[in-house]
Protein backbone atom coordinates (compact mmCIF):
# COMPACT_ATOMS: atom_id res chain seq x y z
CA UNK A 1 0.00 0.00 0.00
CA UNK A 2 2.92 1.98 0.19
CA UNK A 3 3.82 3.62 -3.33
CA UNK A 4 6.89 2.78 -4.88
CA UNK A 5 7.72 5.91 -4.06
CA UNK A 6 9.55 5.42 -1.05
CA UNK A 7 11.47 2.74 -2.69
CA UNK A 8 12.64 5.15 -5.51
CA UNK A 9 14.13 6.97 -2.36
CA UNK A 10 15.94 4.44 -1.10
CA UNK A 11 17.73 4.23 -4.60
CA UNK A 12 18.04 8.19 -4.17
CA UNK A 13 19.47 7.85 -0.82
CA UNK A 14 22.14 5.16 -1.99
CA UNK A 15 23.42 5.37 -5.24
CA UNK A 16 24.80 2.76 -7.30
CA UNK A 17 28.07 1.52 -5.47
CA UNK A 18 31.35 3.36 -6.31
CA UNK A 19 34.24 1.62 -6.69
CA UNK A 20 36.68 4.21 -5.71
CA UNK A 21 34.45 5.54 -2.55
CA UNK A 22 37.06 6.64 -0.18
CA UNK A 23 36.36 6.49 3.31
CA UNK A 24 34.69 9.85 4.69
CA UNK A 25 37.06 11.31 7.18
CA UNK A 26 35.25 11.83 10.64
CA UNK A 27 35.74 14.44 13.16
CA UNK A 28 35.69 12.73 16.59
CA UNK A 29 32.88 12.85 18.87
CA UNK A 30 34.62 15.09 20.98
CA UNK A 31 34.97 17.75 18.49
CA UNK A 32 33.50 21.20 19.09
CA UNK A 33 32.10 21.27 15.29
CA UNK A 34 29.25 19.23 16.59
CA UNK A 35 26.54 22.21 16.75
CA UNK A 36 23.46 21.13 18.37
CA UNK A 37 24.31 17.71 19.01
CA UNK A 38 21.72 16.96 21.77
CA UNK A 39 18.62 18.84 20.21
CA UNK A 40 19.29 16.88 16.83
CA UNK A 41 18.98 13.24 19.64
CA UNK A 42 16.14 14.45 21.47
CA UNK A 43 14.42 15.69 18.24
CA UNK A 44 14.98 12.33 16.21
CA UNK A 45 13.80 10.33 19.23
CA UNK A 46 10.47 12.66 19.07
CA UNK A 47 10.48 11.87 15.65
CA UNK A 48 10.86 8.10 16.40
CA UNK A 49 7.88 8.38 18.78
CA UNK A 50 5.36 10.17 15.99
CA UNK A 51 6.59 7.68 13.31
CA UNK A 52 6.13 4.19 15.76
CA UNK A 53 2.97 5.48 18.19
CA UNK A 54 0.69 5.07 15.35
CA UNK A 55 1.66 1.00 14.64
CA UNK A 56 1.81 0.87 18.54
CA UNK A 57 -1.67 1.65 18.79
CA UNK A 58 -2.58 -0.55 15.69
CA UNK A 59 -0.70 -3.51 17.11
CA UNK A 60 -2.34 -3.09 20.34
CA UNK A 61 -6.00 -2.46 18.78
CA UNK A 62 -5.67 -6.14 16.98
CA UNK A 63 -5.37 -7.34 20.57
CA UNK A 64 -7.53 -5.54 22.36
CA UNK A 65 -11.16 -6.92 23.42
CA UNK A 66 -12.74 -3.66 23.06
CA UNK A 67 -14.51 -2.88 19.56
CA UNK A 68 -14.20 -0.07 19.53
CA UNK A 69 -10.51 0.12 20.83
CA UNK A 70 -11.19 3.74 23.15
CA UNK A 71 -10.14 1.98 26.05
CA UNK A 72 -7.86 -1.25 27.11
CA UNK A 73 -10.58 -4.22 28.00
CA UNK A 74 -8.09 -7.03 27.93
CA UNK A 75 -6.23 -9.34 25.68
CA UNK A 76 -8.06 -11.11 22.86
CA UNK A 77 -7.08 -13.20 20.13
CA UNK A 78 -11.06 -12.98 18.46
CA UNK A 79 -9.86 -10.41 15.82
CA UNK A 80 -7.27 -13.09 14.44
CA UNK A 81 -10.07 -15.17 14.66
CA UNK A 82 -12.55 -13.39 12.73
CA UNK A 83 -9.71 -12.38 10.35
CA UNK A 84 -9.41 -16.55 9.90
CA UNK A 85 -12.71 -16.93 8.93
CA UNK A 86 -13.24 -13.40 6.77
CA UNK A 87 -13.26 -15.42 2.97
CA UNK A 88 -12.96 -11.80 1.18
CA UNK A 89 -9.92 -10.66 3.03
CA UNK A 90 -8.58 -14.21 2.79
CA UNK A 91 -9.30 -14.27 -1.12
CA UNK A 92 -7.47 -10.74 -1.44
CA UNK A 93 -4.37 -11.80 0.57
CA UNK A 94 -4.05 -14.99 -1.93
CA UNK A 95 -4.65 -12.34 -5.17
CA UNK A 96 -2.29 -10.32 -3.35
CA UNK A 97 -0.02 -13.11 -3.23
CA UNK A 98 -0.15 -14.81 -7.07
CA UNK A 99 0.28 -11.55 -8.10
CA UNK A 100 3.62 -10.31 -6.69
CA UNK A 101 4.67 -14.16 -6.97
CA UNK A 102 4.12 -13.21 -11.11
CA UNK A 103 5.24 -10.03 -11.08
CA UNK A 104 8.42 -10.76 -9.20
CA UNK A 105 9.42 -13.84 -11.84
CA UNK A 106 8.29 -11.49 -14.93
CA UNK A 107 10.48 -8.55 -13.30
CA UNK A 108 13.73 -10.49 -12.71
CA UNK A 109 13.71 -11.41 -16.55
CA UNK A 110 12.35 -8.36 -17.86
CA UNK A 111 15.43 -6.09 -15.62
CA UNK A 112 18.29 -8.73 -15.41
CA UNK A 113 18.03 -9.14 -19.12
CA UNK A 114 17.61 -5.09 -19.69
CA UNK A 115 20.65 -4.06 -17.15
CA UNK A 116 23.17 -7.15 -18.96
CA UNK A 117 22.42 -5.44 -22.50
CA UNK A 118 22.55 -2.04 -21.55
CA UNK A 119 26.03 -3.15 -19.54
CA UNK A 120 27.48 -5.04 -22.49
CA UNK A 121 26.40 -3.46 -25.81
CA UNK A 122 26.08 -0.11 -26.92
CA UNK A 123 22.76 0.83 -28.10
CA UNK A 124 21.99 4.27 -29.74
CA UNK A 125 20.04 6.00 -27.60
CA UNK A 126 20.70 4.33 -24.79
CA UNK A 127 20.52 7.05 -22.29
CA UNK A 128 16.75 7.77 -23.31
CA UNK A 129 15.62 3.71 -22.77
CA UNK A 130 17.30 3.82 -19.00
CA UNK A 131 15.28 7.65 -18.93
CA UNK A 132 12.39 5.71 -19.99
CA UNK A 133 13.12 2.65 -17.37
CA UNK A 134 13.86 5.84 -14.70
CA UNK A 135 10.45 7.48 -15.49
CA UNK A 136 8.14 4.80 -14.97
CA UNK A 137 10.01 4.24 -11.47
CA UNK A 138 9.04 8.23 -10.19
CA UNK A 139 5.57 8.71 -12.45
CA UNK A 140 2.89 9.43 -10.02
CA UNK A 141 1.36 6.30 -9.03
CA UNK A 142 -2.09 7.56 -9.99
CA UNK A 143 -0.61 9.14 -13.39
CA UNK A 144 0.82 5.70 -13.66
CA UNK A 145 -2.81 4.19 -12.80
CA UNK A 146 -5.10 6.05 -15.17
CA UNK A 147 -2.93 6.07 -17.66
CA UNK A 148 -2.66 2.50 -17.54
CA UNK A 149 -6.29 2.12 -17.16
CA UNK A 150 -7.12 4.28 -20.08
CA UNK A 151 -4.48 2.12 -22.40
CA UNK A 152 -6.34 -0.97 -21.41
CA UNK A 153 -9.62 0.61 -21.77
CA UNK A 154 -8.40 1.85 -25.50
CA UNK A 155 -7.89 -1.93 -26.45
CA UNK A 156 -10.81 -3.58 -24.66
CA UNK A 157 -8.65 -5.31 -22.59
CA UNK A 158 -10.61 -6.23 -19.63
CA UNK A 159 -9.13 -5.65 -16.43
CA UNK A 160 -7.97 -8.82 -14.28
CA UNK A 161 -4.97 -10.25 -12.97
CA UNK A 162 -3.08 -9.86 -16.66
CA UNK A 163 -3.20 -5.86 -15.97
CA UNK A 164 -2.47 -5.65 -13.03
CA UNK A 165 0.56 -7.84 -13.22
CA UNK A 166 1.32 -5.75 -16.52
CA UNK A 167 0.58 -2.67 -14.31
CA UNK A 168 3.33 -4.01 -11.46
CA UNK A 169 6.08 -5.21 -13.12
CA UNK A 170 6.06 -2.11 -15.19
CA UNK A 171 7.30 -0.36 -11.87
CA UNK A 172 8.80 -3.55 -10.68
CA UNK A 173 11.71 -4.16 -12.85
CA UNK A 174 13.10 -1.37 -13.14
CA UNK A 175 14.37 -2.01 -9.42
CA UNK A 176 15.62 -5.52 -10.20
CA UNK A 177 17.30 -3.54 -13.13
CA UNK A 178 18.87 -1.08 -11.07
CA UNK A 179 20.16 -3.42 -8.83
CA UNK A 180 21.89 -5.26 -11.01
CA UNK A 181 23.35 -2.33 -12.91
CA UNK A 182 25.08 -1.66 -10.09
CA UNK A 183 26.50 -5.26 -9.18
CA UNK A 184 27.32 -5.09 -13.02
CA UNK A 185 29.69 -1.57 -12.66
CA UNK A 186 31.51 -3.05 -9.82
CA UNK A 187 32.45 -6.42 -11.29
CA UNK A 188 35.80 -7.35 -13.43
CA UNK A 189 35.15 -7.15 -17.62
CA UNK A 190 38.12 -10.05 -17.99
CA UNK A 191 35.75 -12.49 -16.42
CA UNK A 192 33.35 -12.52 -19.25
CA UNK A 193 36.55 -12.65 -22.02
CA UNK A 194 38.48 -14.92 -20.19
CA UNK A 195 34.72 -17.22 -20.64
CA UNK A 196 34.84 -16.41 -24.03
CA UNK A 197 38.78 -16.85 -24.70
CA UNK A 198 38.63 -20.08 -23.00
CA UNK A 199 35.98 -21.40 -26.03
CA UNK A 200 32.77 -20.37 -23.84
CA UNK A 201 29.52 -19.18 -26.04
CA UNK A 202 28.39 -15.46 -25.16
CA UNK A 203 24.92 -17.52 -23.89
CA UNK A 204 27.21 -20.08 -21.59
CA UNK A 205 29.10 -17.36 -20.58
CA UNK A 206 26.10 -15.29 -19.39
CA UNK A 207 24.52 -18.64 -17.68
CA UNK A 208 27.72 -19.99 -15.78
CA UNK A 209 29.58 -17.10 -15.12
CA UNK A 210 27.62 -14.05 -15.66
CA UNK A 211 24.44 -15.12 -13.75
CA UNK A 212 26.02 -16.41 -10.28
CA UNK A 213 28.18 -13.29 -10.05
CA UNK A 214 24.73 -11.61 -10.10
CA UNK A 215 22.76 -13.25 -8.27
CA UNK A 216 23.00 -12.08 -4.97
CA UNK A 217 21.43 -8.66 -6.81
CA UNK A 218 19.14 -10.52 -8.68
CA UNK A 219 18.06 -12.13 -5.16
CA UNK A 220 17.64 -8.35 -3.21
CA UNK A 221 15.98 -6.89 -6.51
CA UNK A 222 13.64 -9.70 -6.68
CA UNK A 223 12.59 -9.07 -3.13
CA UNK A 224 12.32 -5.49 -3.80
CA UNK A 225 9.65 -6.06 -6.51
CA UNK A 226 7.71 -8.88 -4.23
CA UNK A 227 7.42 -6.82 -1.40
CA UNK A 228 6.77 -3.42 -3.56
CA UNK A 229 3.89 -5.49 -5.62
CA UNK A 230 2.60 -6.91 -2.33
CA UNK A 231 1.94 -3.22 -0.78
CA UNK A 232 0.90 -1.41 -3.61
CA UNK A 233 -2.51 0.50 -3.41
CA UNK A 234 -3.08 3.40 -6.33
CA UNK A 235 -2.21 1.73 -9.81
CA UNK A 236 -3.97 -1.83 -8.35
CA UNK A 237 -6.92 0.19 -7.33
CA UNK A 238 -7.45 2.02 -11.51
CA UNK A 239 -6.12 -1.70 -12.53
CA UNK A 240 -7.56 -4.18 -10.94
CA UNK A 241 -11.51 -4.66 -11.65
CA UNK A 242 -13.87 -6.42 -9.23
CA UNK A 243 -12.04 -9.66 -9.72
CA UNK A 244 -8.30 -8.95 -8.94
CA UNK A 245 -8.69 -6.73 -5.60
CA UNK A 246 -5.90 -7.07 -3.60
CA UNK A 247 -5.74 -7.02 0.18
CA UNK A 248 -4.41 -3.08 -0.19
CA UNK A 249 -7.32 -2.28 -2.17
CA UNK A 250 -9.81 -4.50 -0.21
CA UNK A 251 -8.32 -2.71 3.03
CA UNK A 252 -8.77 0.64 1.63
CA UNK A 253 -12.63 -0.20 0.53
CA UNK A 254 -13.17 -1.47 4.01
CA UNK A 255 -11.67 1.24 6.14
CA UNK A 256 -13.83 3.68 3.99
CA UNK A 257 -16.69 2.04 5.51
CA UNK A 258 -15.48 2.57 9.12
CA UNK A 259 -13.33 1.12 12.00
CA UNK A 260 -13.29 -2.78 12.36
CA UNK A 261 -10.67 -4.85 14.86
CA UNK A 262 -10.56 -7.11 12.03
CA UNK A 263 -8.60 -4.48 9.91
CA UNK A 264 -6.24 -3.97 13.12
CA UNK A 265 -5.56 -7.87 12.79
CA UNK A 266 -5.12 -7.76 9.37
CA UNK A 267 -2.48 -4.58 8.85
CA UNK A 268 -0.49 -6.33 11.91
CA UNK A 269 0.08 -9.51 9.98
CA UNK A 270 0.66 -7.46 7.03
CA UNK A 271 3.19 -5.11 9.01
CA UNK A 272 5.02 -8.73 10.24
CA UNK A 273 5.48 -9.47 6.86
CA UNK A 274 7.02 -7.07 5.14
CA UNK A 275 9.11 -5.97 7.84
CA UNK A 276 10.45 -9.99 7.79
CA UNK A 277 10.78 -9.12 4.40
CA UNK A 278 12.71 -6.24 4.96
CA UNK A 279 15.16 -7.99 7.49
CA UNK A 280 15.65 -10.68 5.14
CA UNK A 281 17.21 -8.74 2.35
CA UNK A 282 19.13 -6.66 4.91
CA UNK A 283 20.68 -9.91 6.14
CA UNK A 284 21.02 -11.22 2.11
CA UNK A 285 22.65 -7.42 2.08
CA UNK A 286 25.27 -8.32 4.62
CA UNK A 287 25.74 -11.39 3.62
CA UNK A 288 26.25 -10.25 0.44
CA UNK A 289 29.19 -8.04 1.90
CA UNK A 290 31.02 -10.38 3.49
CA UNK A 291 30.99 -13.68 0.59
CA UNK A 292 33.67 -12.48 -1.76
CA UNK B 1 20.02 12.91 -16.72
CA UNK B 2 17.72 13.33 -14.40
CA UNK B 3 18.32 10.10 -11.59
CA UNK B 4 22.23 9.01 -11.09
CA UNK B 5 21.52 5.72 -12.16
CA UNK B 6 20.78 7.02 -15.65
CA UNK B 7 23.83 8.41 -16.37
CA UNK B 8 25.18 5.61 -19.00
CA UNK B 9 28.56 4.48 -18.45
CA UNK B 10 30.71 4.51 -21.80
CA UNK B 11 33.48 2.25 -21.70
CA UNK B 12 35.19 0.82 -24.28
CA UNK B 13 34.96 -2.58 -23.46
CA UNK B 14 31.61 -2.26 -24.73
CA UNK B 15 30.57 -4.45 -27.84
CA UNK B 16 29.01 -2.98 -30.86
CA UNK B 17 25.03 -4.23 -31.28
CA UNK B 18 24.35 -7.06 -32.98
CA UNK B 19 20.93 -8.31 -34.60
CA UNK B 20 21.21 -10.89 -31.60
CA UNK B 21 21.25 -8.12 -28.99
CA UNK B 22 18.27 -5.94 -30.39
CA UNK B 23 16.57 -9.28 -30.43
CA UNK B 24 17.31 -9.83 -26.93
CA UNK B 25 16.56 -6.56 -26.44
CA UNK B 26 13.41 -6.48 -28.03
CA UNK B 27 10.95 -6.98 -25.13
CA UNK B 28 12.26 -4.16 -23.05
CA UNK B 29 11.92 -2.27 -25.56
CA UNK B 30 8.11 -3.42 -26.71
CA UNK B 31 7.60 -3.50 -22.78
CA UNK B 32 8.35 0.23 -22.28
CA UNK B 33 7.34 1.65 -25.60
CA UNK B 34 3.48 -0.36 -24.52
CA UNK B 35 3.17 0.14 -21.13
CA UNK B 36 5.63 3.66 -20.34
CA UNK B 37 5.23 5.79 -23.33
CA UNK B 38 1.63 4.61 -25.28
CA UNK B 39 0.11 5.17 -21.71
CA UNK B 40 0.90 8.64 -21.45
CA UNK B 41 0.62 9.78 -25.00
CA UNK B 42 -3.12 7.76 -24.68
CA UNK B 43 -3.94 10.31 -22.12
CA UNK B 44 -2.77 13.39 -23.23
CA UNK B 45 -4.56 12.17 -26.56
CA UNK B 46 -7.78 11.85 -24.08
CA UNK B 47 -7.27 15.13 -22.47
CA UNK B 48 -7.70 17.22 -25.54
CA UNK B 49 -11.59 14.90 -26.00
CA UNK B 50 -14.97 15.05 -25.25
CA UNK B 51 -17.11 12.27 -23.83
CA UNK B 52 -21.13 11.34 -24.37
CA UNK B 53 -23.73 10.69 -21.94
CA UNK B 54 -22.93 7.87 -20.99
CA UNK B 55 -19.49 8.32 -20.58
CA UNK B 56 -17.99 7.49 -24.17
CA UNK B 57 -14.82 8.97 -25.08
CA UNK B 58 -15.64 11.02 -28.30
CA UNK B 59 -12.12 11.87 -30.54
CA UNK B 60 -12.95 15.17 -30.88
CA UNK B 61 -10.57 17.52 -30.29
CA UNK B 62 -11.40 20.55 -27.58
CA UNK B 63 -9.38 22.84 -25.07
CA UNK B 64 -12.72 22.68 -22.59
CA UNK B 65 -11.18 20.13 -20.34
CA UNK B 66 -8.06 22.28 -19.75
CA UNK B 67 -10.35 25.57 -19.74
CA UNK B 68 -12.74 24.26 -16.94
CA UNK B 69 -9.48 23.47 -14.73
CA UNK B 70 -9.63 27.21 -14.07
CA UNK B 71 -13.77 26.92 -12.64
CA UNK B 72 -13.66 27.96 -9.19
CA UNK B 73 -14.41 24.78 -7.70
CA UNK B 74 -11.29 22.75 -9.66
CA UNK B 75 -8.87 25.74 -9.52
CA UNK B 76 -9.34 25.62 -5.18
CA UNK B 77 -8.80 22.16 -5.08
CA UNK B 78 -5.65 22.55 -6.95
CA UNK B 79 -4.73 25.40 -5.08
CA UNK B 80 -5.04 23.80 -1.82
CA UNK B 81 -3.67 20.20 -3.11
CA UNK B 82 -0.66 22.21 -4.02
CA UNK B 83 -0.89 24.31 -0.70
CA UNK B 84 -1.06 21.36 1.55
CA UNK B 85 1.77 19.55 -0.83
CA UNK B 86 3.77 22.78 -0.29
CA UNK B 87 3.27 22.88 3.53
CA UNK B 88 3.82 18.81 3.86
CA UNK B 89 7.10 19.18 2.32
CA UNK B 90 8.11 22.10 4.51
CA UNK B 91 7.19 20.04 6.91
CA UNK B 92 8.88 17.36 6.56
CA UNK B 93 12.22 19.27 5.50
CA UNK B 94 12.04 20.95 9.28
CA UNK B 95 11.73 17.85 10.68
CA UNK B 96 13.47 15.58 8.87
CA UNK B 97 16.74 17.52 8.55
CA UNK B 98 18.29 17.41 12.13
CA UNK B 99 17.02 13.52 11.86
CA UNK B 100 19.07 13.34 9.10
CA UNK B 101 21.75 15.20 10.36
CA UNK B 102 21.76 13.67 13.30
CA UNK B 103 22.08 9.61 12.03
CA UNK B 104 24.51 10.78 9.51
CA UNK B 105 26.85 11.67 12.24
CA UNK B 106 26.99 8.51 14.44
CA UNK B 107 29.47 5.92 13.44
CA UNK B 108 29.02 2.86 11.87
CA UNK B 109 27.11 -0.43 14.19
CA UNK B 110 24.95 2.84 15.41
CA UNK B 111 24.15 4.52 12.30
CA UNK B 112 22.92 1.44 10.57
CA UNK B 113 20.73 0.67 13.26
CA UNK B 114 19.51 4.47 13.65
CA UNK B 115 18.46 4.10 9.78
CA UNK B 116 17.39 0.88 9.84
CA UNK B 117 14.51 2.07 12.71
CA UNK B 118 13.78 5.22 10.61
CA UNK B 119 13.23 2.89 7.77
CA UNK B 120 10.85 -0.15 9.34
CA UNK B 121 7.99 2.33 9.56
CA UNK B 122 8.60 3.22 5.94
CA UNK B 123 7.89 0.00 4.66
CA UNK B 124 4.98 -0.80 6.42
CA UNK B 125 1.76 0.33 4.13
CA UNK B 126 0.74 4.23 4.68
CA UNK B 127 -2.94 2.77 4.46
CA UNK B 128 -2.25 0.58 7.48
CA UNK B 129 -0.64 3.73 9.24
CA UNK B 130 -2.85 6.36 7.93
CA UNK B 131 -5.31 4.02 9.02
CA UNK B 132 -3.77 3.65 13.17
CA UNK B 133 -4.34 7.72 12.82
CA UNK B 134 -7.86 7.41 12.70
CA UNK B 135 -7.91 5.45 15.67
CA UNK B 136 -5.83 8.74 17.37
CA UNK B 137 -7.52 11.31 16.53
CA UNK B 138 -11.24 10.49 16.11
CA UNK B 139 -13.91 12.59 18.34
CA UNK B 140 -13.92 9.57 21.05
CA UNK B 141 -10.01 8.39 20.19
CA UNK B 142 -6.58 8.25 22.32
CA UNK B 143 -5.83 11.84 21.99
CA UNK B 144 -9.11 13.14 22.83
CA UNK B 145 -9.47 11.15 25.97
CA UNK B 146 -5.72 12.12 26.25
CA UNK B 147 -6.10 15.62 26.12
CA UNK B 148 -9.78 15.13 28.43
CA UNK B 149 -8.29 13.38 31.28
CA UNK B 150 -4.92 16.05 31.50
CA UNK B 151 -8.15 18.41 31.57
CA UNK B 152 -6.96 20.19 28.85
CA UNK B 153 -10.12 20.13 26.93
CA UNK B 154 -13.98 19.42 28.63
CA UNK B 155 -15.56 18.51 24.99
CA UNK B 156 -13.98 15.85 22.77
CA UNK B 157 -11.78 18.57 19.99
CA UNK B 158 -12.75 17.57 16.35
CA UNK B 159 -9.53 16.35 15.10
CA UNK B 160 -10.55 13.78 13.09
CA UNK B 161 -11.83 14.87 9.35
CA UNK B 162 -10.00 18.52 9.31
CA UNK B 163 -7.43 20.02 7.40
CA UNK B 164 -4.79 19.29 10.13
CA UNK B 165 -5.57 15.72 10.34
CA UNK B 166 -5.09 15.47 6.18
CA UNK B 167 -1.76 17.57 6.76
CA UNK B 168 -0.73 14.79 9.78
CA UNK B 169 -1.23 12.05 7.72
CA UNK B 170 0.69 13.38 4.74
CA UNK B 171 3.69 14.50 6.96
CA UNK B 172 3.32 10.93 8.84
CA UNK B 173 3.64 8.94 5.33
CA UNK B 174 6.06 11.03 3.61
CA UNK B 175 8.51 11.89 6.17
CA UNK B 176 11.10 9.22 5.69
CA UNK B 177 10.98 10.18 2.22
CA UNK B 178 12.59 13.03 3.23
CA UNK B 179 15.12 11.53 5.87
CA UNK B 180 16.60 9.42 3.91
CA UNK B 181 18.15 11.71 0.45
CA UNK B 182 18.93 14.11 2.95
CA UNK B 183 20.93 11.39 5.09
CA UNK B 184 22.89 10.39 2.19
CA UNK B 185 24.11 14.05 1.36
CA UNK B 186 25.18 14.75 4.73
CA UNK B 187 27.13 11.46 5.02
CA UNK B 188 28.88 12.07 1.93
CA UNK B 189 29.48 15.79 3.33
CA UNK B 190 33.33 16.55 4.30
CA UNK B 191 33.44 16.97 7.71
CA UNK B 192 37.05 18.96 7.87
CA UNK B 193 34.68 22.27 6.06
CA UNK B 194 33.20 22.30 9.12
CA UNK B 195 36.08 22.65 11.24
CA UNK B 196 37.60 25.35 8.64
CA UNK B 197 34.31 27.34 8.92
CA UNK B 198 34.97 27.10 13.34
CA UNK B 199 38.42 27.60 12.79
CA UNK B 200 37.78 31.04 10.72
CA UNK B 201 35.18 31.53 13.38
CA UNK B 202 31.79 31.47 11.52
CA UNK B 203 28.69 31.48 13.70
CA UNK B 204 27.31 27.90 13.41
CA UNK B 205 24.57 29.53 12.30
CA UNK B 206 26.73 31.06 9.37
CA UNK B 207 27.51 27.73 8.98
CA UNK B 208 24.93 26.23 8.69
CA UNK B 209 23.88 28.86 5.74
CA UNK B 210 27.00 29.13 4.07
CA UNK B 211 28.20 25.70 4.12
CA UNK B 212 26.30 22.64 5.37
CA UNK B 213 23.11 24.23 3.22
CA UNK B 214 24.63 24.03 0.03
CA UNK B 215 26.58 21.36 0.62
CA UNK B 216 23.40 18.98 1.06
CA UNK B 217 21.37 20.89 -1.28
CA UNK B 218 21.15 17.65 -3.92
CA UNK B 219 19.59 16.03 -0.99
CA UNK B 220 17.55 18.66 0.05
CA UNK B 221 15.71 18.91 -3.67
CA UNK B 222 15.58 14.91 -4.05
CA UNK B 223 13.67 15.21 -0.57
CA UNK B 224 11.63 18.08 -1.93
CA UNK B 225 10.83 15.87 -5.02
CA UNK B 226 10.34 12.81 -2.90
CA UNK B 227 7.67 14.41 -0.90
CA UNK B 228 5.91 16.67 -3.17
CA UNK B 229 5.30 14.90 -5.97
CA UNK B 230 3.65 11.90 -4.55
CA UNK B 231 1.69 14.39 -1.82
CA UNK B 232 -0.06 16.04 -4.77
CA UNK B 233 -1.36 13.35 -6.05
CA UNK B 234 -2.27 11.24 -3.03
CA UNK B 235 -5.76 10.32 -2.71
CA UNK B 236 -6.09 7.96 -0.09
CA UNK B 237 -5.16 9.92 2.87
CA UNK B 238 -6.94 12.99 2.39
CA UNK B 239 -9.91 10.32 2.09
CA UNK B 240 -9.35 8.17 5.19
CA UNK B 241 -8.40 11.50 7.41
CA UNK B 242 -10.49 14.09 5.59
CA UNK B 243 -13.35 12.69 4.67
CA UNK B 244 -15.12 14.24 2.01
CA UNK B 245 -14.43 17.36 3.41
CA UNK B 246 -11.26 18.26 2.21
CA UNK B 247 -10.70 16.64 -1.46
CA UNK B 248 -7.17 17.19 -3.00
CA UNK B 249 -7.07 17.19 -6.69
CA UNK B 250 -6.44 13.24 -6.39
CA UNK B 251 -9.65 12.62 -4.71
CA UNK B 252 -10.55 14.72 -8.29
CA UNK B 253 -9.09 12.65 -10.97
CA UNK B 254 -9.83 9.22 -8.89
CA UNK B 255 -13.72 10.19 -9.17
CA UNK B 256 -13.72 11.66 -12.46
CA UNK B 257 -12.57 7.70 -13.85
CA UNK B 258 -14.28 5.92 -11.43
CA UNK B 259 -17.34 7.52 -10.62
CA UNK B 260 -17.87 10.68 -12.56
CA UNK B 261 -16.93 8.75 -15.10
CA UNK B 262 -15.25 11.32 -17.23
CA UNK B 263 -12.45 10.57 -18.53
CA UNK B 264 -10.85 13.36 -20.71
CA UNK B 265 -11.20 15.96 -17.71
CA UNK B 266 -9.79 13.27 -15.31
CA UNK B 267 -7.54 12.78 -18.11
CA UNK B 268 -6.47 16.81 -18.43
CA UNK B 269 -6.35 17.01 -14.63
CA UNK B 270 -3.55 14.03 -14.64
CA UNK B 271 -1.87 15.77 -17.41
CA UNK B 272 -1.55 18.83 -15.47
CA UNK B 273 -0.75 16.97 -12.66
CA UNK B 274 2.31 15.58 -14.57
CA UNK B 275 3.40 18.91 -16.55
CA UNK B 276 3.84 20.13 -12.46
CA UNK B 277 5.99 17.01 -11.49
CA UNK B 278 8.09 17.64 -14.28
CA UNK B 279 8.67 21.00 -13.52
CA UNK B 280 9.57 20.32 -10.34
CA UNK B 281 12.13 17.27 -11.54
CA UNK B 282 13.64 19.85 -13.92
CA UNK B 283 14.00 22.83 -11.19
CA UNK B 284 15.55 20.26 -9.04
CA UNK B 285 17.65 18.56 -10.94
CA UNK B 286 17.58 19.32 -14.61
CA UNK B 287 19.23 22.50 -14.57
CA UNK B 288 22.19 20.96 -12.50
CA UNK B 289 23.38 17.95 -14.02
CA UNK B 290 24.82 15.77 -12.20
CA UNK B 291 24.30 17.40 -9.11
CA UNK B 292 22.94 14.07 -7.42
CA UNK B 293 25.59 11.98 -8.80
CA UNK B 294 28.19 14.00 -7.41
Amino acid sequence: MRSHFPAAALLLAKPPARQDKQPVPRVPSSSPARPGGSFCKGWTLLVLVFLYAPIAVLVAGSFNASRFGNAWEGFTLRWYGELARNQPLLDAAWNSLVIAAVTTVLSVALGTLAAWLLHRHRFPGASWLALAAASSLVTPEIIMGVSLLVLFAAFAVPLGFTTVIIAHTTFCFPFVMVAVQARLAGMDASLEEAALDLGATPAQAFRLVIAPCLMPAIVSGALMAFTLSLDELVVTYFTAGPDAQTLPVKILGLARVGLNPVLNAVSTVFIVTIAALVVLGEMLKRWRAVSP
Amino acid sequence: MIFPWTSADDSSRKHPTSPRAWLLLAPLLGWLALFVVAPTLILLAVSFCQRDELGRIVWSFTTENYARLFDATYWNIFVRSVGYAALTTLLCLVGGYPVAWFIARQTEPARSRWLLLVMIPFWASFLVRTFAWITILKSEGLLNGLLQSLRLISVPAELLYTPGAVVVGLVYTYLPFAILPIYASVEKMDRQLLEAAADLGAHPFATFRKVILPLTRPGIMAAVLLVFVPAVGMFAISDLLGGARVPLIGNVIENQFLQARNWPFGAALGMVLLALFALTAWLGFGRKRGAVAS
